[in-house]
């Protein structure tokens, strides 16, 4: 005990460096999640946070009962489950086939390009989208067009919402997100490659049998991580992408906290959706970590 | 491979590998063509953009649309802007991710474990947009610069990094021989520490810049005023809600706007935007692999 005493006094300065960072936790971080008090009771501006009156699981009871409420979750959930699967495996196949090809001008090109997108922004990106798609002038259209194919308002169809924004997403991520898969193949021992040659295994064989074992513990933690964000679903894409036409298949949880909350003004109503959104995340965090533990000894921690 | 080692691969192996070309080359294809279109049809002129004519390359070269964008002292603005936002930004994120970073990274400070907990709930707990929101406004911060440096001042992750980094990459014994010669802990920091630590601090910095410059999401909470917005913010504006300013259709004819005129000014809003990342890309590259890398690794 007093040896530790010692040693602090000794790291003064060190208290010193951290204080300004965790002044910044305290306020910004903690102190909004204080805030979160405010979705059990009737917020008004007039007696703030702590004055304002409790009501208890009013709104959350509010919540349950709307009639948005069904379509929201189905919505966060189907986009956010059409993501995963179809945003998940391409990046772990696109860095399987560039660690067979032989490091040159040819590999270093697709990398660079297929990792561009990911530092185009999201409102660039949702314009790219609108305008490739966009009635008439746009490129995808006069491709329908060229192959005689039919012309629809890509935007304002509520069935595509959803492919055109997993898709484009995966456009923009599936370089970027492979680079993690690559570093795991880079750290692959030579000698088993030796030793699966000098056994005559075939490439494909190499994959299957090397490649792909090796990549399963960061595999099981990207997993983990995208499935404990499912209900995360992001807004700042989504709610470019929206318009009147598409809101039956776009409006997601944080798109309608935003719109309730901000513009509505609805505070604590849209506190209690954003409180409830996020306990199904950590659930979901702390469920798939436990049963990843269990199964494969991988684990956040 | 010297020459006598080299076995004859097998067919199947080859067929492979031929397959993985292609693939992979039709990959970077579809990737690229989007981008070459969008460039091309910023520099060709409204009638061969509305009629179809780009394919691949302008169709009757023109500037017009890039004059426009000059002209509009809207867009100049939110440039300005967004350089202050991602200078001064970047500044504050690099900081405190320093300062955070190494009183974690020193195994002799009592308390870090709890430091270190202290951080990672902010993780898994936060209050989410309408607390934030509140918290902002009662520190009188909404519609001013601050909001946008404040309450992000640093990401977790990259506190991680540079956490790793410190404790792995910077030798124990330089911390004992300065310690030996009388060095205090931040001296040790600004003398030994970083500049050994340049590689990921340059990742760093990139990575805040390029969160900074692309951001609208923080503009579009918490600023109203017209003269703070960044360029981002500005862009949804005239990309997304289509509220074209009338600075930029000024000197263009009734003609020209009848025939796409405000199309082609779309494409050049996004190659213009796009510039400052990209041209900085190829010469980065190679440290944000590094730096997704450092990432990974646990603990």
């Amino acid at each position: 005990m007093a040896q530790t005493w010692i040693k602090a006094r000794r790291s003064w300065e060190l208290y010193l460096l951290v204080l300004l960072p965790v002044l910044y936790l305290l306020v910004f971080k903690y102190i909004p999640m204080f805030g979160v008090l405010i979705a059990f009771k009737d917020f008004n501006a007039v007696d703030g946070i702590l004055g304002s009156p409790w009501v208890g699981f009013k709104h959350f009871e509010n919540l349950f009962a709307s009639p948005n409420f069904p379509l929201l979750i189905k919505n966060t959930l189907a986009i956010s489950f059409y993501a995963l699967i179809a945003g998940f495996p391409i990046p772990i196949l696109l860095a399987l086939a560039l660690n067979e090809i032989r490091t040159g001008f040819f590999k270093r090109a697709v990398q660079m390009v297929t990792y561009a997108p990911h530092f185009i922004s999201t409102v660039v990106m949702v314009s790219i989208i609108i305008l490739m798609l966009s009635p008439h002038v746009g490129i995808v259209e006069r491709i329908f067009a060229f192959f005689g194919w039919s012309n629809t308002n890509f935007m304002g169809e509520p069935g595509l919402f959803k492919s055109i924004y997993v898709w484009s997403g995966v456009w923009q991520e599936m370089g970027y997100a492979s680079i993690i898969y690559i570093a795991a193949l880079a750290g692959v021992d030579p000698s088993l490659y030796e030793a699966a040659r000098i056994d005559g295994a075939s490439r494909f064989k190499k994959i299957i049998h090397i490649d792909l074992p090796s990549l399963i513990p960061i595999t099981v933690i990207m997993l983990i991580l995208s499935l404990g964000n499912v209900m995360g679903v992001g807004f700042e894409k989504i709610y470019l992408m929206q318009n009147p036409l598409n809101q039956s298949a776009s409006e997601v949880i944080s798109t309608y906290v935003y719109k309730v909350g901000l513009l509505g003004a609805n505070f604590s109503f849209s506190s209690a959706v954003g409180l409830f959104n996020s306990v199904i995340n950590l659930v979901l965090l702390l469920v798939v970590n436990f049963v990843a533990r269990k199964v494969s000894e991988n684990s956040l921690w | 491979m010297s020459h006598y080692q080299k076995i004859k691969e097998p067919l199947g192996d080859r067929v492979l590998l031929i397959f993985l070309y292609v693939l992979l080359a039709i990959i970077a294809m579809s990737v690229l063509y989007p981008l070459l279109y969008i460039l091309s049809s910023s520099l060709s002129s409204p009638k061969a953009v509305v009629s179809g004519q780009v394919w691949l390359f302008p169709a009757e070269f023109s500037l017009r649309a890039y004059q426009s964008i000059l002209g509009s002292s809207q867009l100049m603005l939110g440039f300005y802007n967004s350089i202050v936002y991602t200078v001064v930004g970047t500044l504050i994120n690099v900081a405190f991710t320093v300062l955070m970073a190494f009183p974690l990274s020193q195994r002799g400070m009592p308390g870090r474990k709890y430091l270190m907990i202290l951080m990672m709930i902010t993780l898994f707990f936060s209050g989410g947009l309408i607390p934030t929101y509140l918290l902002v406004k009662d520190l009188h911060l909404l519609d001013t610069r601050w909001a946008l440096w404040l309450p992000g001042a640093f990401s977790i992750f990259q506190v991680i990094v540079a956490r790793t980094f410190f404790q792995t990459s910077i030798p124990i014994e330089l911390q004992e021989a300065s310690q030996i010669d009388g060095c205090r802990d931040s001296r040790y920091l600004w003398s030994v520490v970083l500049p050994l630590s340049k590689p990921i601090l340059a990742v760093m910095t990139l990575m805040y810049a390029v969160g900074h410059w692309n951001a609208y999401f923080d503009a579009l909470i918490y600023l109203r005023s017209e003269h703070l917005f960044p360029l981002q913010y500005v862009l949804r504006n005239l990309l997304i809600l289509n509220a074209v300013d009338p600075g930029m259709l000024a000197n263009t004819s009734q003609r020209m706007r009848d025939q796409g005129f405000e199309q082609v000014l779309k494409y050049a809003l996004i190659v213009v935007t796009c510039i400052p990342v990209l041209v900085l890309y190829p010469f980065v590259q190679k440290h944000f692999v590094k730096g997704v890398m450092i990432g990974s690794l646990k603990g």
